[in-house]
C-alpha cells in the first residue's frame, strides 16, 4: 500500500506466528511494554481460533512515535514464526527484505537472506525452561531490528518474574541478544 | 504547567472497561462467561471484591441481567458484559430496565454472528439490535469505543449517563477494539466527575419512583431503605402501582423517551477528524473508526481530500451531526462489520434518498482495513 522508506518513519510492524499455547500473546505483551517503557505508543492484538491449544495463532505488535490508528499490522517490518505452518504464511515476506525469524527444531530449514534460523525451543530448554524460547527470539529480534533495546525487555522481565525464574528468562533474553550481534 | 505523574500502562479494551467500571463507582456485577467479553468478567471478579463490591457468576445471561436490575434497585451502580448470542437472551429483562427506569449498564463485545457464528472473530451487527432488541416503545442510550482509552473514557460516561437519566446504558463494542491492547494511563481518581443517581428528599409516605422532576426524571430510592415502593414491567402511574388507563399510559411512553430527547445534546458525542476541508465524508463507528481515519489520512497524500465523523454515540443517532457534515461533501461513505449496512441506513435516512452513499460491508470475520476503504474514495 505504501513506500515502507517514505512512510514508516518512526513505526514498526511486529507478528508473532505460531501454534496456540507458545506464548505469543504474553510475548506480544512483553514487547509493547517494553516499547512503552521508551516513551512509545504501541497496538497490541491477535488472532486466533475457537481452539484454547493449536490451531493458528497471531500475535501483532505495532511501535510507533506517533498516534496509532488502525488496530492491525498492514506490512510487517519482522516476523517471528513458530511453525512450520506458520513459516509457510509468511515466508514471502522474506523475499521482499523483510526478517522471518523461525525456529529450525520446529519448521523445515529454510535458505535464504532474510531468514533466521535458530532452534530457539532447544536452546530455551537447555537454560532451563523450553517456554522462554519467545524471549530468547525477542532478544534476536530486537537487536535485528532495533524496534527496542534489550534493556527495555530486561526491565519488562524484571517486572513479571522473580528469582530464579527471573535470572533464567534474563539469560535467555541476552542468548536471544549474543545471536545477532554475534 | 504542572503534570499528573501517571502511569502509563499497555491495556487491553475489555480490561480497560473493567477498570472503568470500578472508576465509575460500581458496586455489583453478574455475568455469564462468553468471548470475545469474558476479560472483562475476569476482572470484575478480581476488582469488585477489592471494592467492597460483589461479583456473581450467574446461571445464564438472563439471570445475570436480572440480578443487575436487582442491584441497582437496591443502590448499586450494576454491570454486566457479554456478546451477541447472550445479549439476544438479555433483551426481555433490559425491558424492564427500561420501563422500571432502573439505570444499568450492559457491555455487548460485538462478534460475528448470527448465532453462534465465528466465536473469536468480530463484527458489527447488533447495532440495531441494541436499539431495537427490545419490543414495545422504548428507547436506551448507546455509546461505541473507537480505541481502548475510549472503552475506559466511555465506560465511565455510561454509568454517568445511567444514573443521570435513569436509563440501561449499553456500551456497544467489538472484538477488535476489546480485545486489542494500546498504552493508556488510568486518570486519578477525581479527575473525571462522577454522577450519582437523584435520591429523594420528603417524606417516605409520600415517595413516588417515577414522578419525574423538571428535567424529566425521578428521585430514584434503593431498596431496603425507609422508601417503600413498587416497580413494575406493566404500565405504571408514578407510584409505581398497575395503571391501564390511556392517558396513564401516553404519559409514561412520553417520559421515557422525553427524558432521553430532552437532554439530547449532552447525550449525542462525536468526533470529527479533518472535516473542515474535505470533499469525502467517512462515518464510522467502532473498530472501523482507526481504519477509516487512516484511510482518510492515505487518500489526503494522494490528493483526496476525506474527513471523518466517529460516531461516539449511536443511540440517539447523531442525526443532525451527519446531516450538518454530509450537506458539506460530495460524496458519503460508511464502512462497517455487517451485511445490510446497519449504520449505513441510518444515515441515508438522515441525509435522504437522493444522496448518494457508499457502502463499505464486510461480514467475514476479518476487520475493515484501511486498504478497503481507499477501493471506493
Amino acid at each position: 500500500m505504501r513506500d515502507k522508506k517514505e512512510t514508516k518513519n518512526g513505526i514498526t510492524e511486529v507478528v508473532l506466528a505460531g501454534s496456540g499455547g507458545q506464548g505469543l500473546i504474553s510475548s506480544g505483551i512483553m514487547l509493547g511494554e517494553a516499547a512503552i517503557l521508551e516513551d512509545k505508543n504501541v497496538m497490541q492484538s491477535a488472532s486466533y481460533g475457537i481452539a484454547q491449544r493449536g490451531g493458528l495463532s497471531i500475535a501483532e505488535v505495532i511501535i510507533s512515535d506517533s498516534e496509532i490508528l488502525f488496530q492491525h499490522v498492514e506490512s510487517p517490518d519482522i516476523v517471528l514464526t513458530l511453525t512450520e505452518e506458520s513459516v509457510k504464511l509468511y515466508e514471502p515476506l522474506a523475499e521482499k527484505g523483510v526478517p522471518v525469524f523461525y525456529d529450525t527444531m520446529l519448521a523445515e530449514k529454510r535458505t535464504g537472506d532474510n531468514f533466521y534460523g535458530y532452534p530457539f525451543t532447544e536452546m530455551a530448554g537447555v537454560l532451563g525452561h523450553s517456554g522462554m524460547a519467545n524471549v530468547i527470539a525477542l532478544g534476536a529480534m530486537a537487536v535485528r531490528s532495533g524496534m527496542i533495546k534489550a534493556e527495555s525487555l530486561e526491565e519488562v522481565l524484571r517486572e513479571r518474574f522473580a528469582g530464579e525464574t527471573l535470572e533464567m528468562n534474563i539469560k535467555a533474553l541476552y542468548k536471544g541478544v549474543g545471536l545477532v550481534s554475534g | 504547567m504542572s503534570k499528573v505523574e501517571r502511569k502509563v500502562r499497555l491495556i487491553q479494551g475489555n480490561e480497560a472497561i473493567a477498570a472503568g467500571a470500578v472508576y465509575a463507582g460500581a458496586g455489583f456485577y453478574a455475568g455469564y462467561p462468553i468471548t470475545p467479553s469474558s476479560e472483562i468478567m475476569n476482572d470484575a471478579a478480581r476488582l469488585m471484591p477489592r471494592v467492597g463490591g460483589i461479583f456473581v457468576q450467574m446461571e445464564d445471561e438472563i439471570g445475570s441481567i436480572a440480578a443487575v436490575v436487582g442491584a441497582s434497585l437496591g443502590g448499586a451502580k450494576a454491570f454486566t458484559a457479554t456478546s451477541g448470542p447472550g445479549f439476544s437472551l438479555m433483551q426481555e429483562n433490559l425491558g424492564v430496565a427500561v420501563m422500571g427506569e432502573v439505570p444499568c449498564v450492559l457491555i455487548n463485545v460485538q462478534r460475528s454472528g448470527p448465532s453462534t457464528g465465528l466465536a473469536t472473530k468480530p463484527g458489527q451487527a447488533d447495532i440495531m439490535q441494541v436499539r431495537w432488541g427490545r419490543h414495545g416503545d422504548q428507547t436506551i442510550i448507546a455509546l461505541c469505543p473507537g480505541s481502548v482509552p475510549e472503552c475506559f473514557l466511555l465506560t465511565v460516561k455510561a454509568f454517568n449517563l445511567s444514573e443521570k437519566f435513569r436509563v440501561p446504558v449499553v456500551l456497544v463494542t467489538d472484538e477488535v477494539i476489546a480485545h486489542a491492547r494500546q498504552n493508556f494511563a488510568i486518570p486519578e481518581p477525581g479527575e473525571i466527575p462522577l454522577v450519582e443517581r437523584k435520591s429523594p428528599a420528603g417524606p417516605p409516605e409520600k415517595y413516588r419512583p417515577f414522578d419525574a422532576e423538571e428535567d424529566g426524571v425521578a428521585p430514584l430510592a434503593a431498596y431496603g431503605g425507609e422508601y417503600v415502593f413498587h416497580i413494575s414491567s406493566s404500565m405504571h402511574g408514578p407510584d409505581g402501582y398497575s395503571n391501564n388507563n390511556p392517558d396513564n399510559a401516553i404519559w409514561r411512553i412520553k417520559q421515557l423517551h422525553e427524558k432521553i430527547e430532552m437532554h439530547r445534546d449532552e447525550i449525542v458525542m462525536t468526533n470529527t477528524y479533518d472535516t473542515d476541508d474535505m470533499d469525502v465524508l467517512l462515518v464510522a463507528c467502532g473498530a472501523t473508526t482507526g481504519a477509516s481515519r487512516a484511510a482518510a489520512l492515505e487518500a489526503r497524500r494522494n490528493g483526496i481530500r476525506a474527513g471523518v465523523l466517529h460516531l461516539v454515540t449511536i443511540w440517539p443517532f447523531p442525526d443532525r451531526e451527519v446531516k450538518e457534515l454530509a450537506g458539506r461533501v460530495k460524496k458519503v461513505v460508511v464502512p462497517e462489520m455487517n451485511y445490510a449496512g446497519q449504520v449505513a441506513g441510518e444515515v441515508q435516512k438522515v441525509i435522504g434518498p437522493d444522496t448518494e452513499l457508499t457502502r463499505v460491508n464486510k461480514y467475514n470475520g476479518q476487520i475493515i482495513t484501511p486498504r478497503d476503504i481507499l477501493e471506493v474514495l
